[in-house]
């Protein structure tokens, strides 16, 4: 059965897959361009909490070399985040400037009202 | 995991919220929990810029586009039980997929044995900083910044140019014709 060191052991994981689901809900359910961009970023976010925590080594210290310290957390999956937050903001960004134009062309920020405009 | 938890919790209500404004500042939140969650687990690098890049730069950028846009979601036409499904099944196989992944912070898991080893060993040899994830980020995989400064000047290049026409266009005869 699982045990207290099996849920310690696998939080982070649980919690990775819960925001990646919550994220992916959002972007599938909800009409709103807004809503959704932030349901995207949710899922982003989700996948650098992967990423730390495979990074991190329990007892360790930042990876900043120092006499005092022997054991230090994995230092590469933390640049590969570092710039996949970036390049986030980024798409981010220019999602939200696509949204700006969708709604002068068509009024709204709905995508069922958008439809139902490109149809008439 | 106090923290964690509290993440998820935010989660649950950015699903839930319709109100857009409320859902952005929760999205602050969010990002400022991520960034102290990123400080626990040694990325002081990453909780910074996620600080500032994920709570500040995104949360000023979604303010500016509800300004010009509305701040109301409506309630969507179709029923929710579909993508909940699929958002369900997903996650029961993440959750399956967890079960072998390695436990959370051992020393000898796979991640720790091969390449970072090398950065940490010969990074003040080589590079003389003893910030890892700067030498990492500046010098080792230096071609990747360059490449991640390329997509966000493209980005930049490209937000400029769909906000550029945006004023243009207002007042003209065009717009009647797009909004029919």
């Amino acid at each position: 059965m699982i045990g207290f060191e099996d849920i310690v052991a696998h939080y982070n994981h649980w919690i990775t897959v819960f925001l990646m689901v919550s994220g992916l809900y959002i972007v599938v359910a909800r009409g709103n361009m807004v809503k959704k961009l932030i349901g995207l970023s949710i899922f982003q976010t989700s996948v650098y909490l992967l990423f730390i925590s495979a990074g991190k080594i329990l007892g360790g210290t930042a990876p900043i070399i120092s006499e005092d310290y022997q054991v230090y957390s994995n230092p590469l999956p933390h640049v590969l985040i570092l710039t996949a937050i970036v390049v986030g903001v980024a798409t981010l960004s220019l999602g939200l400037a696509l949204v700006v134009r969708i709604n002068e062309a068509y009024g709204t920020i709905e995508e069922d009202e958008i439809f139902a405009e490109d149809e008439q | 995991m106090v923290l964690l938890t509290l993440m998820a919790i935010i989660t649950i209500g950015i699903v839930r919220l319709r109100n857009l404004f409320a859902v952005v500042i929760l999205g602050g939140i969010y990002s400022f929990l991520m960034a102290s969650v990123m400080i626990v687990l040694d990325a002081v690098d990453v909780a910074m810029t996620e600080a500032s890049v994920g709570a500040g730069i995104s949360t000023v950028l979604m303010l500016g586009t509800l300004y010009l846009t509305k701040t109301e979601e409506s309630d969507p036409g179709h029923s929710p039980l579909l993508p909940l499904f699929v958002a369900v099944v997903m996650a029961g196989v993440l959750v399956y997929a967890t079960i072998d992944l390695p436990p959370f912070g051992l020393a000898d898991n796979p991640v720790h044995v091969h390449v970072a080893p090398r950065y940490l060993d010969y990074s003040i040899e080589e590079t003389n900083v003893p910030n890892v994830v700067t030498s990492v980020l500046a010098s080792y995989r230096g071609y990747d910044t360059l490449g991640e400064t390329a997509v966000i000047f493209t980005a930049g290049i490209a937000v400029l140019l769909l906000l550029k026409g945006r004023r243009k266009l207002k007042p003209g005869p065009k717009r009647k014709r797009i909004k029919r």
